[in-house]
C-alpha cells in the first residue's frame, strides 16, 4: 500500500438510485422494475442519493481535490457534483429506467480503469451486483442505503463510510477483510419464505484501531482466527466426520489442515482429507448415514445480522442437525465477531420450529486456542 | 487594570484552559552522550578503609563479571537535570492533569508526605536479606497491613507478596490449581469462567496458569449473565474470576447467586478488587462468599498507580486456602516478627523476597491517616464524584452509558460514543485526541471493544466539583465542534509537541525498537 500514496487516487463512485425505495412502503427490498414501480406509485423515497452524497461530504471534508469516476445522472454524477466535485463521468444509462446490468455495466468499467476504492450506495442486490462483476480483484466499501442489508461489506452509517473512505484514500487505513455478500430472494420474502444465500467475499477496507495508551493493545482478528484454527485441530480425531460450513473462520482451519476449502459452501473433513466438497443436504444425509461415524459441525455465524444456521448454509438442514446433535455442533467465532453483534443472540432459522428450539439457549462458542465463550442462540425466524 | 479572574470567564461560566504542551525537542539521552563527560565523583575510599574492605568484585563468580564497563551515555549532572526536567514537562502526568480520564485506573492523589515516608533512608536501605530481627520495624508494617486488609476484605489471611495486580491474579489462579491438585481433581477442572467485563487480567492471568477461560456476556439487561454462568459450570469448572463492580462500573447484584453456583459445582471464587474504591467499608469479600480476592494497593490504597508506582497486589484467602499461600508469610508470636516459611502445600515464591515493601508502607500510612470511618468515606465521595460526572456527561449529545439503563454506577462508568461516530464517522480516539488540547487526559477503553466506541472516565475521591465540571466542559466543547468543525477534532491534537503518529509501526515486529540497542542494530541493518 505504500507505494501508492503518494501518488492521486482515484474513487469509484456508484449509486444505486432505487435503493432503498421498499423499505418505507413495506415491499422487503426493491429489486425488480416491477417492485420498483409499485414502490413509487406508493409513495416511496429512494435512500441511495441523500446518503450517497452524505457521505461524500465526509470523503470531501478531508480530500477537496479526489478524482471521481462515476456514471451519468443520478447514478453517482449528482451526488458527485452536489458535493463540489468534479467527477469524470462515463458510461450512459437511461435515466430514471436504470437496472441492475448498469451497475454490473459501471463497476465492470471502473474496475477496468483502475479505481483505487469503488464506494457504492445501495443495498445487498447492488452489492451482489458489484461482486458478480468485479469478485475479490479491488477493494469496495457500500454506503448502507438498502431496504435488505444482511452482507457485511457496508460501513455501520454513510459518515461512517465516507470516513473509511477518506482514510483509505489517504493511505491511513490499510487492512482489509473480506466481507460476505449475501443476498435474500425477495420474490420468496415477500411470500414470507426467508432464503439468503451467501454469494462470496468483497475486499473492503478495514480500519484496524490503534490506539493511545498502555493499557490497550491492538486487537489482532486474524491472529484470533489462526488461534481457533489451532483449537478446532488440536481437538480433532481421526475417526470423526467433520462438516464444515461456509465461512472465513471455518476456511482457516481448513487452510492449517493444507485441504481447499469451498467458501461459499459446505464440505466434509475427516482423517485430515477433504471427502467431499461443497455438498448439499441429500449428499450430507448419505455421508452420515453411509459412514456411520460421529459427526460434528463446524460453523461460524454468517453476515452481519449472527444467524448459525438458516442463511448461507442452508445445506446444513435440520435434518442434518438432528442426525448430528447439538452437542457435536461446534462453533467458532472470534470475540471481534461476537462483539460486533452488540449483544444481539446468534440467530437460528433453519426452517423447522422444533429445531430452532432445540439449538436456542446458550452454546459454548470457540473463540481461541483454550478459550471459549458462552453465547446465547435465539430463535431467528422472521 | 485587567481583573484576571473575571477574565476567566465568558458569560458567567468559565472558560475552557488554554494550554500547550512543552515542547523541547529533546534528543534521546544516548544521542547526547560526549566521552568523558561525567557527574560529581565521588572522594576516593580512605586508605585505612581501603584496607579493611573486601574488593567487593572479586566476590562475585568470574562468568557473571562484565570484561567492559556498559556502555551508558556520558552526560554531565546539569545537563543530566536538564533533560529529565524537560521531559517531564512533555507529559500529562497526573500530577498536572485532571486524571480522571484513566478510568479502571483509579487515578486518585496520593499524598506526597507518604511519598516521603517511603524515600526515608531507614526505609530506602532496607535491604531483603537482613536478618529477621534487624527489620522488625518493616515486619510489623506488613503484619499489621495485613490484619488491616483482613478487616475490609474478612478474609482470613493475606500475602503481600505480589508485585502486581496482574501477578496477585495469577497467584490466586495457581492457589485455586494448587486447591484442586490437594483433591486429585486438578487435572478434570481444567477451565476458569471469568465475564467479558471483569478485569482482562482474569483471562489473561487464568491463562497464563494454564487453565482453558470461558468468557460470559452481559445478559439482555446488562449485568453478568447469571443463566449464562449456569450454562458455563460442569464439572470441568476450577474456579471463577470476576470483578465487582465490573469495569462498566456495574456492581452485579446477584453475586452471591453467582458464588453458590460455581460452589455447587466444586469450583472456587476469586474475587478481582481491583474496582474496590467504591466499596470501601460497604462490602466485603467474606460476606459476598469468596474463596480468594485481591487488591491493587497501587490502585484502592494510593501508593500510587502509573509510573509514580510501583504496582503492588495482595492477595486474601479464606481459613482453607491459607495453607497454599506464597512463602514466607509474616508471623507474631507476641513478641518478635517472624518469616515463615514452613509452609508444605504453599505455591511457592511468585515474587522474589517477600513484597513491595516502600509501596505496602505508604498503602498503610494512607489507611492510618483515614481510619475506619475515612475510608468509608473514600468510597461515599468516589461513588458520588461518579454518579455526578455520568448526569453530566449524559447530558452531551451523541453519547450514552450502555447496559444498566438509567442506574447509576459505582466508580467508574463506560460510556460509548456510538451515537456520534454513527453521524460523524469521528471515533472515540479522536475525541481523545482533542482532549489533550485542553491538558486533559483521555482513554479509550480495554480491547476487545465490547462497548462500541468506548470511553472509561473514574472520577475517584480525590477531584473537586470544579474538575469535574472542567473535564466535562471539555467532552462538552468537542462534542459541539464534531458537529460544527470537524476538522478541528480529526487534525488534533493541535497543542501538544508531536500531533500524530503513524501507527501502522506498532503491528510491524520490523519496526520496533525498545532499546537503544535495538535501534543502532536495526539502523544498521537498513544501512547496509
Amino acid at each position: 500500500m505504500s507505494d501508492s500514496q503518494s501518488l492521486p487516487r482515484k474513487l469509484g463512485l456508484i449509486v444505486n438510485p432505487l435503493a432503498g425505495l421498499g423499505g418505507r412502503v413495506g415491499l422487503k427490498g426493491s429489486d425488480g422494475i416491477a417492485i420498483q414501480r409499485k414502490a413509487l406509485q406508493l409513495g416511496a423515497v429512494p435512500q441511495s442519493p441523500h446518503r450517497a452524497a452524505e457521505a461524500l461530504q465526509r470523503v470531501r471534508s478531508s480530500i477537496s481535490d479526489l478524482g471521481i469516476i462515476t456514471y451519468p445522472g443520478e447514478m453517482g454524477e449528482d451526488e458527485a457534483r452536489g458535493c463540489g466535485f468534479a467527477p469524470m463521468v462515463i458510461g450512459a444509462i437511461k435515466e430514471g429506467e436504470t437496472t441492475s446490468k448498469d451497475t454490473r455495466n459501471a463497476a465492470r468499467d471502473m474496475c477496468r480503469m483502475g479505481v483505487d476504492l469503488l464506494l457504492f450506495a445501495g443495498g445487498d442486490g447492488t452489492a451482489r451486483d458489484i461482486f458478480d462483476t468485479v469478485g475479490a480483484t479491488m477493494f469496495v466499501l457500500g454506503i448502507p442505503s438498502g431496504v435488505k442489508i444482511h452482507s457485511a461489506g457496508f460501513a455501520v452509517s454513510p459518515a461512517c463510510a465516507g470516513e473509511v473512505a477518506a482514510r483509505y484514500l489517504q493511505g491511513r487505513v490499510t487492512g482489509y477483510r473480506e466481507a460476505e455478500v449475501m443476498d435474500v430472494d425477495e420474490d420468496l420474502l415477500r411470500e414470507g419464505i426467508l432464503s439468503a444465500r451467501l454469494y462470496g467475499y468483497l475486499k473492503t477496507p478495514f480500519e484496524e484501531r490503534f490506539i493511545q495508551g498502555a493499557k490497550t493493545r491492538s486487537s489482532s482478528d486474524r491472529a484470533a482466527t489462526e488461534n481457533i484454527a489451532r483449537a478446532i485441530i488440536h481437538h480433532m480425531r481421526e475417526t470423526c466426520l467433520y462438516i464444515i460450513g461456509p465461512g472465513t473462520t471455518t476456511r482457516a482451519i481448513t487452510s492449517r489442515l493444507g485441504l481447499p476449502k469451498t467458501l461459499v459452501g459446505v464440505d466434509v473433513v475427516s482423517g485430515g482429507k477433504r471427502i467431499s466438497a461443497d455438498v448439499n443436504e441429500a449428499r450430507l444425509l448419505d455421508i452420515i448415514d453411509r459412514e456411520d461415524r460421529t459427526a460434528k459441525i463446524i460453523i461460524t455465524p454468517i453476515g452481519g445480522q449472527g444467524y448459525l444456521f438458516g442463511r448461507g448454509n442452508q445445506q446444513i438442514s435440520p435434518k442434518v442437525i438432528r442426525e448430528v446433535g447439538r452437542e457435536n455442533v461446534i462453533v467458532v467465532a472470534t470475540a471481534e465477531k461476537i462483539n460486533s453483534l452488540r449483544g444481539r443472540p446468534f440467530l437460528v432459522d433453519t426452517g423447522e420450529r422444533a429445531t430452532d428450539r432445540m439449538l436456542s439457549g446458550y452454546i459454548r462458542v470457540v473463540s481461541g486456542y483454550d478459550e471459549e465463550i458462552i453465547y446465547r442462540v435465539a430463535d431467528g425466524t422472521r | 487594570m485587567n481583573n484576571i479572574t473575571k477574565e476567566r470567564y465568558a458569560n458567567g461560566k468559565p472558560r475552557l484552559r488554554r494550554f500547550h504542551q512543552a515542547k523541547w525537542d529533546e534528543p534521546i539521552i544516548f544521542e547526547m552522550s560526549c566521552e568523558g563527560e561525567r557527574g560529581i565523583l565521588v572522594p576516593d575510599l580512605e586508605p585505612a578503609i581501603e584496607r579493611t574492605a573486601e574488593d567487593a568484585i572479586s566476590t562475585l563468580p568470574e562468568g557473571l563479571r562484565r570484561n567492559q564497563p556498559p556502555r551508558l551515555p556520558e552526560i554531565s549532572q546539569p545537563q543530566l537535570v536538564r533533560h529529565y526536567t524537560r521531559l517531564s514537562q512533555e507529559t500529562l502526568g497526573v500530577d498536572v492533569n485532571i486524571d480522571i480520564g484513566q478510568g479502571t485506573c483509579t487515578m486518585k492523589y496520593s499524598p506526597k508526605v507518604n511519598e516521603l515516608l517511603a524515600r526515608m533512608p531507614k526505609m530506602a536501605e532496607l535491604h531483603p536479606l537482613e536478618p529477621e530481627e534487624a527489620v522488625q520495624g518493616i515486619l510489623e508494617i506488613f503484619y499489621k497491613f495485613e490484619q488491616i486488609l483482613r478487616e475490609i476484605s474478612g478474609m482470613e489471611r493475606f500475602s503481600l507478596q505480589p508485585g502486581a495486580g496482574s501477578q496477585a491474579i495469577y497467584a490466586n489462579a495457581s492457589i485455586i490449581r494448587a486447591y484442586h491438585e490437594q483433591r486429585g481433581e486438578a487435572e478434570q477442572r481444567d477451565e476458569i469462567i471469568t465475564t467479558i467485563f471483569s478485569h482482562p487480567s482474569n483471562a489473561a492471568c487464568a491463562k497464563t496458569a494454564g487453565f482453558k477461560v470461558i468468557t460470559l456476556y452481559p445478559d439482555a439487561d446488562g449485568y453478568p449473565d447469571l443463566v449464562a454462568l449456569k450454562a458455563a459450570v460442569s464439572e470441568s469448572t476450577a474456579g471463577l474470576m470476576i470483578t465487582n463492580p465490573e469495569d462498566t462500573g456495574i456492581f452485579n447484584p446477584r453475586i452471591e447467586e453467582f458464588i453458590k453456583v460455581v460452589h455447587d459445582a466444586g469450583g472456587l471464587c476469586a474475587y478481582d478488587q481491583a474496582n474496590a474504591n467504591g466499596i470501601l467499608g460497604m462490602t466485603r469479600a467474606k460476606e459476598a462468599g469468596f474463596d480468594l480476592c485481591h487488591f491493587n494497593l497501587h490502585k484502592t490504597f494510593s501508593t500510587p498507580h502509573g509510573c509514580g508506582g510501583p504496582g503492588s497486589g495482595a492477595i486474601g484467602v479464606t481459613k482453607t486456602l491459607a495453607p497454599f499461600l506464597p512463602t514466607p508469610v509474616v508471623e507474631f508470636d507476641g513478641h518478635a516478627y517472624h518469616l515463615n516459611y514452613d509452609c508444605p502445600k504453599s505455591i511457592g515464591k511468585i515474587r522474589s523476597f517477600y513484597g513491595v515493601a516502600p509501596a505496602i508502607l505508604k498503602a498503610y500510612a494512607w489507611v492510618m491517616s483515614l481510619g475506619a470511618h475515612g475510608l468509608r468515606e473514600v468510597a461515599r465521595t468516589a461513588v458520588l464524584n461518579n454518579n455526578y460526572l455520568l448526569k453530566r456527561v449524559l447530558e452531551i449529545p451523541g453519547v450514552s452509558a450502555p447496559y444498566a439503563k438509567g442506574k447509576r454506577r459505582i466508580e467508574q462508568v463506560r460510556y460509548s460514543w456510538e451515537e456520534l461516530a454513527e453521524r460523524t464517522g469521528i471515533h472515540s480516539e479522536e475525541i481523545g485526541l482533542r482532549v489533550a488540547d485542553f491538558g486533559l487526559h483521555y482513554w479509550t477503553s480495554h480491547h476487545p471493544w465490547v462497548v462500541p466506541e468506548p470511553s472509561t472516565l473514574e472520577p475517584t475521591e480525590s477531584f473537586s466539583k470544579a474538575d469535574i465540571d472542567e473535564y466535562v466542559n471539555v467532552l462538552r466543547h468537542i462534542a459541539h465542534e464534531v458537529a460544527n468543525n470537524p476538522d478541528q477534532v480529526k487534525t488534533a491534537p493541535h497543542n501538544s509537541t508531536i500531533h500524530r503518529i503513524d501507527p501502522a509501526a506498532l503491528d510491524n515486529p520490523a519496526e520496533w525498537a525498545v532499546t537503544w540497542r535495538a535501534y543502532q542494530k536495526k539502523i544498521h541493518e537498513d544501512s547496509e
